[in-house]
């Protein structure tokens, strides 16, 4: 973070200006770092691989961003509260695993995999919004910092996962796989359900971040807690829904993500969490809360995934490079996007 | 007594001591087994073998205690050997190391303290630190799906392969792959990426080897786990022209498709199985059982893995 972030002195010079001959568009030029990012990337993409501009290809990415992406819309709205949370990609784990247990069980159980697979969805949403109550009444109610807690959980869902898939991996059956298949694999209107519902979550976050009370109340926590307080928000009861509006999102995500692969092993959702918090820093998002946006946390979490995608599609760079091209990016982008708060 | 019967009783009890000392470390072998905690599949099975052996040795021998310490990471893996060394006080010892260079020291002090040392699969960076070295053979296991495609293609087609993580084992495999691949002008080895022996990145390494190549006859996988995530891809792309999905290492599913002939593709695969760790704790505390040592390496073989012999590398049991 550049110094002038954080010294008042610059702040009222930035107002200055803004108020005389610059007017907001500055501050606009500012927000479209990972756009611009992202545009030049994809230029760069297309011009080494003619391949880069099609239409399956962007399918493809978009696809694969999804459950980052999905992630990202929450892990957006905790750290705009001033939070974090490092726990998602062993939550998505777990999750996955529990549910493919529970749908292997319900199938036969049950009598009608259909319905075991529509409890499968249903459960690991529910899941995902148990953790993330946990979480929030823990670093609230229990006063823990929410990186700490976070931590603590990290450890705690991949540990379970690896012992309930006794270290190897947790595999749908075969019948219930083909059928749950559909969820990540069809399309409607040539958009693969993924995207779909990619886009309508990054739309309802955009909605509550925006044009709702309590999107407001998640930026004032963030920008000044004890400003916030004296304001009369319900502080804690807005922190514990941001984690578990995050914790829907990781259900969410990981619902999409079973049929993928039909398995779960302790491999599943590794580093996840720092891509969200990468997708959401990138976007525009202060690491320290207060403001943010959903469109950037989508553009970076878009930004992220087409890296590698290019990466993957030349092989110009030496493959020792590729975690490097990535760190290249991220840093170019957020210097782009520094000024803003 | 006269001073000097005494003298030779007290010779003879010396003597009786003495010879009883060796014999008596012969006898009772209290092993310890350091291994990295099960975070994938492989270590999965790495765990599971490890255990398996502890419950048959142990009933086999009943002077023969085993102890299984599983870490996290490699400074954790050092602790523990502390721990095995001064607490548990072993004297033999099996370890897999979670990094050669970081656990060289740690297990050069364990055998400093007496103890026998067993390295596995992973070596140290100074071979002075172990007794023996019991591993899997990396140079087969990129060598024999080389020679598999290669004789399958009929000496001709387009090959595409996944990496593990970028470590010297995954080079070892790699360069006996394209050694072979350099025999046979007419195959063209298209790309080699990483996709970090993960499900998922290989998913999205083939998507994208699919969407960049028209013409693919063959992907090696290199994993049986990554070539679950290539299957499916091929699947998604709805592609017909990949004769051969070659994994590694002989995970259960792997060989149970292969046993059953369930999928074309699948044809084949190449042992590397995470029973060495059992062979080695075998190999081990039979050797000390008896006062006797290991030889200075033992390579336990890749082979081909087909229809005829599947069922030799079949273990259900097995997380892995």
């Amino acid at each position: 973070m550049p110094p002038e972030q954080q010294t008042p002195m610059p702040q009222p010079e930035a107002a200055q200006h803004r108020s005389e001959s610059k007017p907001r568009w500055t501050e606009h030029l500012h927000g479209l770092g990972p756009v611009i990012g992202l545009v030049l990337l994809c230029i760069g993409g297309t011009l080494l691989n003619s391949d880069f501009a099609t239409v399956d290809n962007a399918m493809n990415v978009l696809t694969r961003t999804a459950f980052i992406g999905i992630i990202a819309v929450g892990m957006c709205f905790v750290i705009i509260s001033g939070g974090i949370d490092l726990s998602v990609g062993s939550m998505a784990a777990l999750i996955a695993g529990s549910v493919i247990m529970f749908i292997n069980w319900a199938g036969p159980a049950s009598g009608s995999p259909l319905m075991a697979v529509v409890m499968g969805a249903v459960l690991a949403v529910v899941l995902g919004a148990l953790f993330g109550l946990a979480h929030g009444l823990l670093i609230t109610k229990g006063r823990i910092e929410p990186f700490i807690v976070t931590l603590g959980t990290l450890g705690i869902f991949r540990a379970y996962l690896t012992y309930f898939a006794d270290g190897g991996a947790l595999t749908l059956d075969n019948d219930l796989s083909d059928l749950y298949a559909p969820v990540y694999y069809a399309s409607l209107a040539g958009i693969p359900v993924p995207v779909w519902v990619f886009v309508i979550v990054a739309i309802i976050g955009g909605v509550i971040l925006n044009r709702t009370a309590y999107g407001r109340y998640v930026q004032a926590i963030g920008s000044n807690e004890q400003v916030a307080r004296y304001a009369a928000v319900d502080v804690d009861r807005v922190k514990i829904l941001t984690y578990v509006l995050l914790g829907v999102c990781v259900g969410i995500a990981t619902l999409l993500y079973v049929p993928r692969l039909g398995s779960a092993s302790p491999t599943t959702g590794l580093l996840w969490e720092l891509e969200a918090i990468a997708a959401v820093i990138v976007g525009g998002t202060a690491l320290k809360g207060g403001a943010g946006s959903i469109t950037g946390t989508v553009v970076g979490a878009i930004l992220l995934s087409v890296i590698s995608n290019i990466l993957n599609l030349t092989s110009i760079i030496s493959v020792y490079l590729n975690a490097a091209v990535q760190g290249f990016v991220i840093i170019i982008v957020a210097f782009l996007q520094r000024g803003r708060r | 007594m006269t001073s000097f019967t005494r003298r030779i009783a007290l010779t003879a009890v010396a003597a009786t001591a003495l010879a009883s000392l060796p014999a008596l470390a012969a006898e009772k072998v209290n092993l310890g087994v350091s291994i990295p905690a099960a975070t994938h599949s492989f270590m999965g099975g790495i765990n599971y073998w490890a255990n398996q052996a502890k419950k048959d040795l142990e009933k086999q021998h009943k002077d023969l205690k085993i102890t299984i310490k599983t870490a996290a990471n490699a400074p954790e893996q050092a602790n523990q050997l502390q721990d095995l060394s001064t607490v548990t006080k072993i004297n033999a010892l099996v370890v897999f190391p979670f990094e050669s260079a970081a656990l060289t020291k740690p297990v050069a002090q364990v055998k400093a303290k007496g103890a026998y040392v067993t390295v596995v699969d992973r070596g140290l960076t100074d071979t002075s630190a172990q007794d023996a070295y019991v591993a899997g053979d990396n140079t087969a296991f990129g060598r024999i799906p080389a020679e598999y495609i290669a004789k399958q293609l009929g000496g001709k087609g387009n090959v595409v392969a996944l990496r593990g993580i970028a470590t010297t084992l995954d080079n070892e495999r790699m360069d006996a792959f394209n050694a072979v691949l350099k025999n046979h002008p007419d195959i063209k080895l298209l790309d080699a990426k990483y996709a970090n022996w993960n499900r998922d990145d290989a998913f999205k390494v083939t998507q994208d080897y699919l969407t960049r190549f028209k013409q693919i006859d063959a992907i090696w996988a290199a994993d049986d786990d990554m070539a679950v995530g290539v299957l499916k891809a091929i699947e998604q792309a709805k592609r017909d022209d990949i004769k051969i999905v070659f994994g590694g290492a002989g995970a259960k599913g792997m060989v149970k498709t292969i046993m059953d002939g369930k999928d074309k593709r699948i044809g084949a695969d190449v042992s590397y199985s995470p029973k060495f760790i059992y062979d080695a704790i075998k190999l081990t505390a039979e050797a000390r059982l008896k006062g006797e040592k290991l030889p200075a390496t033992t390579i336990i073989p890749s082979v081909l893995i087909t229809k005829e012999n599947a069922k030799d590398f079949y273990h259900p049991n097995s997380p892995f």
